[in-house]
């Protein structure tokens, strides 16, 4: 499965659940009692300006700027989803991609040993699942597209 | 000791609470049971029932109905507490207690239908203690202060089967229909809540107003002062926050005790200073004078002065956050009730048999963490504003009426003429998603400036304090000319402090005695007044709604609405509900608009009484006269 995640801010309630099915998919354990136990950041944050509430995500960018200022080439882009992945065994938690990302996705956390940010489930996906914060969205506020689909709605 | 700059203040916790979830805001999650949590979608994606088939209807009505029994229960509970020391008092076993006002626990006699002949004043309260303490836990019939209510309004509550029958069951029954799989019809929820907030208001409330007017004195005009300022920097601060007055009243004794004062000299402060926050702040202002530090979101803002050794608090709207704060500073918090410990706080345990005792302790506690101030850290704003306090139901009718014909009728009269345009209660708490104070001075400077008197309670009232609306000079300036010149006349302020928010049930009265003194309709949805919580917060203020709506009163409440997930349900509050029993609700968070709405339905009931319009004066002439 290819595609990106798709926000609609209107329908945002801002219940904060794509961050716990977030958290829960990182956890190794994928069950909420004890993802809380592990207490694993989730990738997608939730976040509030005056009356507008949008969930942000990785973009996931064709040309990632993250990637390119990567000194450690911890940030690869995964072929079959095309979502851009740091590879937490190779981060040494340098802050590069934070200071280039335009969005102010990747967020650092010095205790999980490096840099955390979106990697558009894409272990799910290659499953054929999709990701966990779209699954977990009750009001359909994040939906799941693939590029072509969205492409030709628009056109519509 | 910790850095204040470290830990974080009220604003920045909300701030990182930052987006709060809008299930809960629209009132439609449900967790009642283990099938879920469920939460019912606004939009036409996502779920519309939850796993037992609730939909958005049965789920708000049902959360609403809760907040309800919350609320109900915080005031009865605090009512029951007032009763259970009562009885003591009576009995002679709570010493430092008496029973104050006489006249009054014979009117309560009587009305309770207890004989008196013959009988001493503490066999009097003993029967009466004990009365009122049944009416927590009866079973049938009605409660005995629902009779207070104008007769049209006890017949609308016979015919829909709404007169709460005793406090305790009403709330009890509240958590069993909404328990999952029981009551699921939004409009039935909706009866049973107005059942149970009548207990409250016409119940629990008033008989916590009752008990403690005849036991610390029924309030009468006092002046004070508000604001950080009463704070004094060489003076042992000690600061009361919370909601009964049992604990305060002791403290406020044990700071006069000699001894004690001779102890704070000794160690080099000028007095003992007390001051109050929230409603125990109101209970004391009201009988003995004592200056109030601020409302609700005050209350850790007081400690960073630096300048209070003890912070005493005992139940309700006590930021767990007290202890943090407290330890950047020398202030220790002491948490006194049974029902409400705070971790990190010091506990001192405190009975009806040892309140005295215990009071003591604290002030000495606090005379000895005077020593531990710390120069650096002291900064107390400088801000004071004076006000008059202490309108109880039977002041304003002796203020009225003199002590041989106390009654309501010269307002009752200038409303009919129009110089009164009609009045409002505004009360409740303060919100951090407003700026603080800043609704309550917007809406209460709109009513008085067109001509309503307001009536308070709670934070609002503080809040109206610290702009000077209470002082009888300067609340002047705000006012219309027709309020002015009564207010001059009979030398009030505009706006009105009744009290703490148990003493909503003095708002109840006051309406009642309106209605009675006649010419303005013979029920209380008859009056040209209307009601408003525009910051509130507590489960307590919707409890105190729905029992201002359920006895026909406009009821708004402004910052947020808690139904807004159902349609059907909201409809309801904001309008069906008018044609049941009177009152109805509405949701407007701007101040201006607020007043708007107010000073329109006054409006329209002075229209439907016939008194809209200054009527011709006619000079009556013999022959005139004859033909009458």
């Amino acid at each position: 499965m290819k595609g990106i995640i798709l926000v609609d801010p209107y329908k945002c309630l801002g219940c904060k659940s794509c961050e716990i099915a977030c958290s829960i998919n990182r956890s190794s354990s994928k069950d909420l009692s004890f993802a809380t136990l592990s207490k694993n950041p989730p990738g997608v944050k939730v976040k509030q300006s005056r009356n507008f509430i949008v969930p942000l995500q990785c973009y996931h960018c064709e040309a990632a700027p993250c990637m390119a200022a990567c000194p450690a080439k911890a940030i690869r882009k995964d072929e079959k989803t095309s979502a851009i992945i740091i590879e937490q065994s190779l981060c040494v938690g340098c802050n590069a991609c934070v200071i280039v990302c335009p969005y102010g996705i990747p967020e650092l956390k010095y205790n999980k040993g490096g840099t955390i940010k979106c990697d558009l489930c894409f272990s799910r996906l290659e499953k054929n699942q999709k990701p966990a914060c779209v699954c977990g969205c009750p009001t359909g506020a994040l939906k799941f597209e693939t590029i072509e689909n969205l492409f030709n709605e628009r056109i519509r | 000791m910790k850095n204040i700059n470290e830990i974080q203040m009220y604003q920045q916790r909300f701030e990182s609470q930052k987006p709060q979830c809008g299930f809960g805001l629209l009132g439609i999650c449900c967790r009642n049971c283990a099938l879920g949590p469920c939460r019912i979608s606004p939009f036409e994606e996502g779920a519309q029932l939850g796993v037992c088939g609730a939909n958005a209807d049965t789920i708000t009505a049902r959360n609403f109905l809760r907040m309800v029994a919350a609320g109900a229960s915080a005031h009865s509970d605090h009512g029951r507490a007032v009763a259970e020391t009562f009885i003591k008092v009576a009995k002679g076993e709570a010493p430092g207690y008496e029973i104050k006002d006489e006249y009054k626990l014979l009117k309560l006699a009587f009305e309770m239908g207890i004989k008196i002949d013959g009988l001493k004043k503490e066999e009097i309260a003993l029967q009466v203690g004990e009365k009122c303490l049944a009416e927590f836990g009866k079973q049938e019939g009605s409660l005995i202060l629902t009779k207070r209510a104008p007769l049209k309004r006890q017949k609308i509550w016979t015919a829909l089967n709404i007169v709460p029958r005793g406090i305790d069951r009403e709330i009890v029954e509240a958590l069993h229909r909404t328990h999952m799989g029981t009551d699921q019809d939004y409009l039935n929820l909706m009866l049973h809540a107005s059942r149970c907030a009548l207990g409250d208001g016409w119940g629990g409330s008033m008989i916590a107003t009752e008990l403690q007017d005849i036991m610390f004195g029924t309030p009468v005009p006092v002046r004070g002062r508000v604001n950080f300022g009463v704070l004094k920097e060489n003076c042992v601060n000690i600061i009361v926050h919370g909601h009964e007055p049992l604990l305060s009243e002791m403290i406020v004794l044990a700071a006069e005790d000699p001894q004690l004062v001779q102890m704070a000299k000794d160690k080099g402060a000028e007095e003992i200073n007390i001051g109050g926050i929230c409603c125990t702040a109101n209970e004391i202002l009201m009988r003995h004078g004592i200056p109030i530090i601020g409302n609700f979101l005050n209350q850790e803002m007081a400690i960073t002065t630096g300048a209070v050794e003890i912070m005493a608090v005992d139940v309700q709207c006590i930021m767990q956050s007290l202890p943090l704060v407290a330890s950047c500073f020398h202030t220790k918090i002491i948490t006194t009730s049974e029902k409400a410990k705070i971790t990190g706080a010091i506990h001192i345990s405190f009975t009806e048999e040892n309140a005295f005792e215990k009071a003591k302790e604290i002030v000495k506690m606090a005379i000895e963490n005077f020593a531990n101030r710390k120069k650096s850290d002291i900064s107390i704003p400088e801000q004071e504003m004076d006000l008059v306090a202490g309108f109880s139901h039977e002041t304003i009718s002796y203020i009225l009426g003199g002590m041989f014909r106390a009654s309501y009728k010269p307002l009752n009269d200038n409303i009919i003429n129009g110089r009164i345009r009609g009045v409002a209660g505004v009360v409740g708490c303060n919100n951090c998603k407003v700026v603080q104070d800043s609704v309550h001075l917007k809406l209460v400077k709109k009513l008085i400036e067109n001509d309503v008197l307001v009536l308070q309670t709670g934070c609002s009232a503080i809040a109206c304090a610290k702009e000077g609306l209470l002082d009888s000079i300067r609340g002047l300036d705000f006012c219309g000319k027709g309020l002015r010149e009564v207010c001059e006349a009979v030398g009030i302020p505009p706006v009105i402090h009744m009290g703490s928010c148990v003493d909503n049930s003095r708002i109840l009265v006051a309406a009642t005695a309106l209605v009675k003194e006649g010419g303005l309709g013979d029920d209380i949805s008859d009056l040209p007044a209307a009601g408003a919580a525009p910051e509130w917060m507590s489960e307590k203020a919707i409890s105190i709604g729905q029992y201002f709506v359920a006895s026909g009163v406009f009821t708004i409440f402004g910052v947020t609405w808690p139904t807004l997930g159902s349609e059907n349900l909201t409809r309801y509050l904001f309008n069906e509900i008018e044609n049941q029993l009177g009152g109805k609700w509405a949701f407007e968070s701007d101040g201006e608009k607020i007043a708007q709405l107010m000073i329109k339905h006054i409006d329209e009931k002075r229209k439907k009484l016939g008194i809209d319009r200054a009527r011709e004066r006619i000079l009556f002439d013999m022959e005139m006269r004859r033909q009458l």
